[in-house]
């Protein structure tokens, strides 16, 4: 069976002081002993390992004496079941069962710096690394057997992990036989790269689809049933001898930092301790509820900073009219688009709003760091933590090899979340007491600090000519920055723990503009980036949050093409149909449109009365190499402005399918989520702080206001290299619920969120 | 001011040492070395820290152990076993519901209360049983599949 494990298994749990407890630093579990020495070509083999490089094959490929196969995978499950369709490209390309491979992740001890979960590339990057690794694998072992049964390659083959003559079934040896035990010692072609387009295929090429038998079934996740059993360890339960719980103390006005700590107002708390340099303050204590009393009753005087923030309402004004840090063209540009507005019949524009948004994962973050003197070691619930371990590294000036990190799997992530910022801060934590600490955040802290999806303008204007055909379309992005700080914790001065302790800063820029391919005859689309409010230490610093700054540019471009069709009194599919041009983008469309039952007409609906209406809206985008259309159909009350986004219907196509049950859960996560961000979500600030501090100052989709169907529509392209599904679904959701309150009122929304006050208010 | 607390947790007594107002959760976690019922918020708006207290679901985050007195204690660990698993757990893993499943034990104990009081429930019921629970990845589609399962499988 393919376990999905840590470094550490269940067997590693120690029971000590009525508490389970994890050996620090358990060996990694996959178990290399009892091998049969290897067999003429050992020089491709060795019995001491490789050196953990991205040009090894050991690095990702290892068979045990009885065949099962460890899958070194430098990227994360982070709950889509990636580990599962990893586990199936491995058995495809090796030939062995399905249930033989083990994939192990996100430990930088036994895997290369993949990029952890990032961008949807788990598959698109990870999976292909690993394809080719496993290819190159199942080659090298049919050149072992060549020696071993002395028959030429082409006279082999392979099933279940065992290498037979064509002719003689009975003449075979097992993956186990020819290398078990023993690491593979082959080199293959490293394109230099870490992180997500690390790449090193062997000289094996991979198979051929159509010869796919594990590839493309619904095989499901077996880390589900210990879940649901509490057999399962998330960060967050991780424990090691010694070790004290930590809290975090932030200020009540954002960028104010302690000048005065009274560590006498907590010495009535057994073992509470201060932590205290410069803007970081924590405490620890030997239990749990101690920290947290600790950290409450701490009598702190704070700088009289001066408050950071602009009022909530003027933030748009604020990205409207800040001389843009950087500008940069996006997209391909084509023709001369201010001739041709100036050539123009008619020209539409319109603006969108897109607000903060927060990760608000349903844990607070949470961190175990055991700082030694020769040793350090990091659990971590961040899904970069070969990136985690760099930034501690940096943090604590010890050398990378010095520092172990292992992710665990935590309370959710969709991107750079707070659990990085918990590592670098249960670092200086540890390193300041002398022990292991266990640091996880607040409430408050989670969804008050972590870093936040930016808030947004956008800008679109279409020129028409006197056909009504369009001649010309500019859009434009202007935000905070998507990498304020960076979308990983590997360099201090991205992370609040060296802001705090007053490293130099290096905010970054970056936005992006609308992915499709509308083929107007001229196009220009660019982004702009203004700086953040606050430079150091902010609530309200900006970095990637699920399929960055895609949803704002989507809910934008998407929300426009809308209203060009609906100014030309025309169907928005037929509209879309005139101009996109790539034929998967064609192709999703029309599934999707088909599927929803789409009938041709223009928005909004005729007849616009009564008080509870109906609509329907469309929207399509690319994110990377996938594609996705969507049909939302919506319900509106036009009393109260409350929204029911009943039904969706998604047709997806990523390229090849590695797992349809998995692609099917993740696209309706995706739309869930995306329904969650349209209807509710915004960071409220006032001019001090953060003031969206847990669930209901920043409410999320409730199971009530759930759709009753999302149906999907999976389009497989078994010829196409797979791209990613994590995120792309999300993507087009806000603009195709924008598009169907229209259609249901006639009454276009440009601002998100659509809660029940800002839609009953774009009502009246 | 520390005192003893004698807490019945599914099915086996256990004495702690602890303060008044803490809240149950941290005698589950850091007392008895639980690993189900999770910190989410603190403030009873999430429900990852569900248990069942006397058979009725409440949030260990804000109840005190001294309000636990003797009430029995069942945790998800206590509900089912893969062996004899709860119609839900069954369910859980068919529909495959969970992404990172920090949330589980809201919806579950939740769920399992609901079900045990509530034969053959409609849609509008299950969803209005479970309102104001969280889930963040969004797996709200998979728990509705999982629930109905499991009022079929519950008769």
């Amino acid at each position: 069976m393919t376990r999905i494990e840590t470094n550490f298994s269940r067997r590693a749990l120690l029971k000590a002081g009525g508490a389970l407890v994890i050996s620090v630093g358990a060996p990694v579990t996959f178990d290399l002993a009892h091998a049969d020495e290897a067999g003429g070509a050992a020089a491709m083999s060795a019995t001491v390992k490789p050196a953990l490089t991205p040009d090894q094959l050991s690095s990702y490929i290892a068979v045990a004496a009885d065949g099962t196969v460890a899958a070194y995978f430098g990227k994360m499950d982070m709950g889509h079941g990636i580990a599962v369709a990893i586990g199936q490209m491995v058995a495809e390309e090796l030939d062995v069962p399905f249930r033989s491979v083990k994939v192990v992740m996100g430990d930088t001890a036994t895997s290369v710096n993949q990029g952890g979960a990032s961008g949807s590339t788990g598959i698109q990057e990870g999976g292909k690394q690993l394809r080719a690794a496993a290819a190159e694998a199942r080659r090298v072992l049919v050149e072992m057997a060549v020696d071993r049964l002395g028959l030429p390659a082409d006279q082999l083959q392979v099933a279940d992990g065992v290498v037979s003559a064509k002719e003689n079934a009975a003449k075979k040896v097992s993956y186990g036989e020819l290398i078990g035990g023993r690491y593979f010692n082959v080199q293959l072609a490293w394109n230099g790269k870490i992180g997500n387009p690390l790449y090193a295929p062997g000289k094996a090429k991979p198979k051929d689809p159509k010869d796919y038998r594990v590839v493309g079934q619904p095989i499901k996740r077996e880390d589900v049933a210990p879940r649901v059993f509490a057999q399962f360890d998330f960060i967050t339960d991780i424990k090691v001898p010694g070790m004290v719980h930590g809290r975090m103390i932030r200020p009540k006005v954002a960028g104010a930092v302690p000048v005065n700590v009274d560590e006498s107002s907590i010495e009535d708390i057994p073992g509470a301790k201060v932590v205290w340099n410069q803007g970081f303050l924590g405490v620890v204590a030997d239990k749990e509820w101690d920290a947290i009393k600790a950290s409450r009753q701490l009598k702190v005087e704070w700088s009289d900073a001066k408050p950071p923030f602009p009022a909530q309402a003027a933030i748009y004004d604020y990205i409207r009219n800040t001389p843009p840090r950087k500008k940069e063209a996006g997209g391909k540009t084509v023709g001369d688009v201010e001739a041709a507005f100036k050539n123009a019949a008619r020209v539409i524009e319109a603006e969108y709003e897109w607000p903060f948004q927060s990760h608000a994962s349903m844990g607070p973050a949470c961190a175990v760091v055991d700082v030694k003197d020769d040793q350090v070691t990091i659990w971590t619930g961040s899904q970069k933590p070969h990136y985690t371990r760099d930034g501690v590294a940096a943090l604590l000036g010890v050398p990378v090899d010095k520092v172990h990190a292992m992710w665990v799997p935590g309370p959710g992530s969709y991107g750079r979340n707070d659990a990085g910022d918990a590592a670098m801060d249960a670092a200086l934590l540890s390193k300041s007491v002398g022990k292991p600490v266990r640091l996880q955040y607040m409430r408050d802290q989670a969804t008050g600090w972590d870093p936040k999806g930016p808030a947004s303008i956008h800008r679109a204007r279409a020129a028409l000519d006197a056909s009504g055909k369009v001649i010309a379309y500019e859009f434009m992005s202007k935000g905070l920055p998507r990498v304020d700080v960076n979308s990983n914790e590997s360099k201090p001065y991205d992370t609040l723990a060296g802001q705090l302790i007053g490293v130099p800063l290096k905010s970054g820029d970056g936005f992006a503009v609308p992915q499709e391919s509308y083929g107007f005859e001229n196009k220009y689309t660019y982004w702009e980036t203004v700086p953040p409010l606050l430079d150091r230490g902010s609530p309200l610093r900006t970095s990637h949050l699920r399929d960055p700054v895609g949803p704002q540019i989507h809910f934008a471009s998407e929300s426009f093409m809308d209203e060009v069709a609906a100014a030309l009194n025309m169907d928005s599919v037929a509209f879309r149909l005139q101009y996109v041009r790539d034929p998967r983008d064609i192709a999703v469309i029309k599934a999707a449109a088909e599927k929803a039952g789409w009938q041709t007409r223009p928005s909004p609906r005729k007849n616009l009365t009564g008080t509870k209406v109906s609509g329907r809206g469309f929207a399509y985008v690319q994110r990377g190499l996938t594609r996705v259309a969507i049909v939302a159909e919506v319900d509106v009350d036009r009393l109260s402005g409350k929204i029911w986004a009943r039904k969706f219907t998604v047709a997806h196509d990523c390229g090849q399918i590695i797992n349809p049950d998995g692609l099917r859960h993740a696209i309706e996560g995706n739309v869930v989520q995306g329904i969650s961000r349209t209807l509710w979500e915004e960071v409220k600030f006032d001019n001090k702080n953060v003031t969206s501090i847990d669930w209901l100052t920043y409410p999320i989709l409730d199971i009530t206001e759930t759709p009753e169907t999302i149906e999907t529509v999976l389009i497989d392209h078994p010829e196409i290299e797979p791209s990613g599904a994590g995120e792309p679904a999300t993507r087009p959701v806000a603009a195709a619920i924008a598009n169907a309150v229209f259609d249901a009122t006639g009454v276009r929304i440009r601002r998100v969120p659509f809660s029940p006050d800002n839609v009953k208010s774009a009502l009246s | 001011m520390k005192q003893s607390y004698s807490l019945n947790v599914n099915g086996t007594v256990h004495k702690i040492e602890a303060d008044e107002d803490m809240p149950l959760l941290y005698a589950l976690r850091d007392d008895l070395g639980l690993n189900n019922p999770h910190f989410g918020c603190g403030l009873a708006q999430c429900g990852a820290c569900t248990v069942h207290l006397d058979g009725r679901p409440i949030r260990s985050c804000i109840t005190t152990i001294s309000d636990v007195g003797d009430g029995r204690v069942v945790t998800l660990a206590g509900l089912g076993t893969p062996e004899r698993p709860h119609p839900l757990q069954t369910a859980y893993i068919e529909e495959q519901v969970p992404q990172c499943g920090y949330c589980i034990n809201g919806w579950i104990m939740t769920a399992a209360a609901f079900l045990r009081d509530n034969k053959k429930p409609s849609d509008e019921q299950i969803r209005s049983a479970l309102e104001g629970l969280k889930c963040r990845c969004g797996t709200h589609m998979s728990i509705l599949r999982a629930v109905k399962r499991a009022a079929a499988m519950m008769g």
